[in-house]
């Protein structure tokens, strides 16, 4: 059986990918809702009921050979840390970790498709993949859920499609969404503008942690919200247009505001650094503000360019479980401050000061006159 | 009889039931232009019309048309979940409680999704029977347009059709 320690022990192959074209979009996911026929929905299910379909579900996952040697629980067997820590990677839903036995998790070892048993529907998959896959993630996710279906009687009307708990998810049961960066259009305040753009062609934007969660670091989620009445290729393309246009904004106004005022980048960019690098107490908003300009400093080429998975993966790190995981025992407040700038100290000790770097070789052709930050 | 407002002959009634209670009102024609009557969505208009306007724009969802009373529905017989308890939740026992519930749903998808209809990935040993039920439907229709435009022997090769379509269908 594989240990929780054994799946956290690496970053999850979405955190680490590289993507230079689309720098902008962090990771594409994709989430299918299925229930079984003939089974209460999990929420009105009742205990027993519960224990049956994950009887049924659990080995029919397990099984699958993309999920060879999963890691898979009853979310009663993990602590309450474990599950948020499964939150913050997202691989588990906020609502899926309040639950305790009748409910499970089964996570490939990768990090790349995690699987909730009894959610709000009887199950819930995910993909996740770096940058802006979402067609891939779906197709990769699909071929799962078909071959499932061989097994499970899946829960299907033909005009209502998919039937899932709550009717927003009914037909494909799809929602695909990914995870932007946008500080250079936060920066130039035009950030309002884009979002709601994306809001009227019926997309939802949410921050970090899903629906009702602040957008901390400048990143934003981009999803579809109508599930009924298009194909799962419409809904996907159609995303994946307003994600690189949003994504091609964004590139837009890092290059204008490199030409614009090239100081107040590099002064964002160089505070940021030298708060992270020497910072001995920080909280967890500052630190994803700061990561977040970090991030944009390795995009511009402030930093080289590995840069930017290192403050993916730190991203992850420095969240409240994750730290708690990390010192392997209860945090108070300020000890996770404390923690959490211990973990930025050391991990950004070898990133060298933007001021060493010669930006003139890198950035000569793109920012000819105002790439080097340390200009006047 | 004359209309409420003034006092030509009235020639539009508008009858509505909100809260358990009739509300009826007659209007003339140009009355009930000028008040909207004739397009009958929004708003309770009886409740409009009679100055309670105030009173009901809490409730307004369920006062448009007929109100839906959860106590007057039976509860899916497979699972027990009313509609009372969806009205709190959102969300629904089982999947038979969308067939249960097929008319209150209807209207709410609307405002939920782009289409009413599912479009997309179809479990592989439903695609048959998927498609049967689309062809039936497109077969109905026609046979439906080919009776009313007297086209009788066209009508019969479709009926033919659906009766052996149908017959597939009960063997399965």
């Amino acid at each position: 059986m594989m240990r929780f320690s054994t799946l956290l022990r690496h970053p999850a192959d979405w955190m680490v990918g590289t993507q230079k074209d689309q720098c902008a979009v962090i990771t594409s996911r994709i989430r299918l809702a299925r229930n079984l026929k003939g089974h209460s929905f999990p929420g009105w299910a009742k205990k027993t009921e519960r224990a049956e379909t994950m009887a049924i579900l659990r080995p029919a996952v397990e099984d699958l050979p993309a999920m060879k040697d999963a890691f898979s629980r009853e979310l009663g067997d993990l602590t309450s840390v474990q599950k948020q820590v499964l939150v913050e990677r997202h691989l588990i839903s906020r609502e899926h970790a309040a639950r305790v036995d009748g409910s499970g998790a089964v996570i490939e070892r990768s990090q790349s498709f995690s699987f909730m048993l009894n959610e709000e529907d009887h199950l819930r998959m995910q993909s996740i993949r770096p940058g802006l896959k979402l067609k891939e993630a779906y197709d990769a996710l699909s071929e799962l859920d078909s071959e499932l279906e061989e097994k499970l009687e899946y829960a299907f009307d033909p005009t209502l499609g998919y039937l899932t708990t709550c009717p927003t998810n009914l037909g494909t049961g799809l929602r695909a969404s990914a995870m932007l960066h946008l500080p250079a259009l936060v920066l130039s305040d035009q950030i309002g503008q884009v979002l709601q753009a994306v809001h009227k062609i019926g997309l939802a934007v949410r921050g970090l942690y899903g629906e009702g969660t602040e957008s901390l670091g400048n990143l934003y989620q981009i999803s579809n919200q109508s599930t009924l009445g298009e194909s799962e290729e419409t809904i996907i393309s159609r995303l994946e247009r307003v994600i690189s246009q949003v994504a091609s904004h964004e590139q837009n106004a890092r290059e204008k505001l490199m030409e614009d005022d090239p100081d107040m980048v590099a002064d964002k960019i160089g505070r940021a650094y030298g708060v992270l690098k020497h910072a001995y107490l920080i909280e967890s908003k500052e630190a994803l503000n700061h990561l977040s300009l970090l991030r944009l400093g390795g995009n511009l080429g402030f930093f080289p360019e590995e840069t930017v998975n290192l403050c993916d993966v730190l991203l992850m790190d420095i969240q409240q479980a994750h730290l708690q995981l990390h010192a392997g025992m209860k945090l108070s407040p300020e000890d996770r401050d404390s923690i959490r700038a211990e973990i930025m100290r050391s991990r950004l000790q070898s990133l060298e000061s933007p001021d060493n770097l010669s930006l003139k070789n890198d950035q000569s052709d793109r920012f000819p006159e105002d790439g080097n930050p340390n200009k006047s | 009889m004359k209309c409420d407002y003034c006092d030509s002959k009235a020639t539009v009634f508008l009858t509505q039931l909100a809260e358990g209670q009739m509300k009826k009102v007659c209007l003339c024609e140009s009355c009930a232009n000028e008040r909207g009557v004739t397009d009958p969505t929004g708003f309770s208009l009886a409740d409009m019309l009679l100055g309670n306007f105030q009173k009901d724009i809490g409730s307004g969802s369920q006062a448009k048309g007929k109100k839906v009373s959860a106590d007057d529905l039976d509860a899916c017989p497979q699972c027990g979940f009313t509609f009372e308890d969806f009205q709190k939740v959102r969300r629904f026992g089982c999947a038979n409680c969308y067939k249960v519930f097929a008319s209150e749903l209807t209207p709410m998808l609307k405002g939920m999704h782009k289409g009413m209809s599912h479009v997309g990935k179809v479990p592989e040993g439903l695609m048959e029977s998927h498609y049967r039920d689309h062809r039936l439907e497109e077969l109905r229709s026609r046979l439906e347009l080919a009776i009313a435009s007297e086209s009788y022997e066209e009508a019969a090769e479709i009926r033919d059709e659906i009766q052996c379509l149908d017959e597939m269908g009960v063997k399965k």
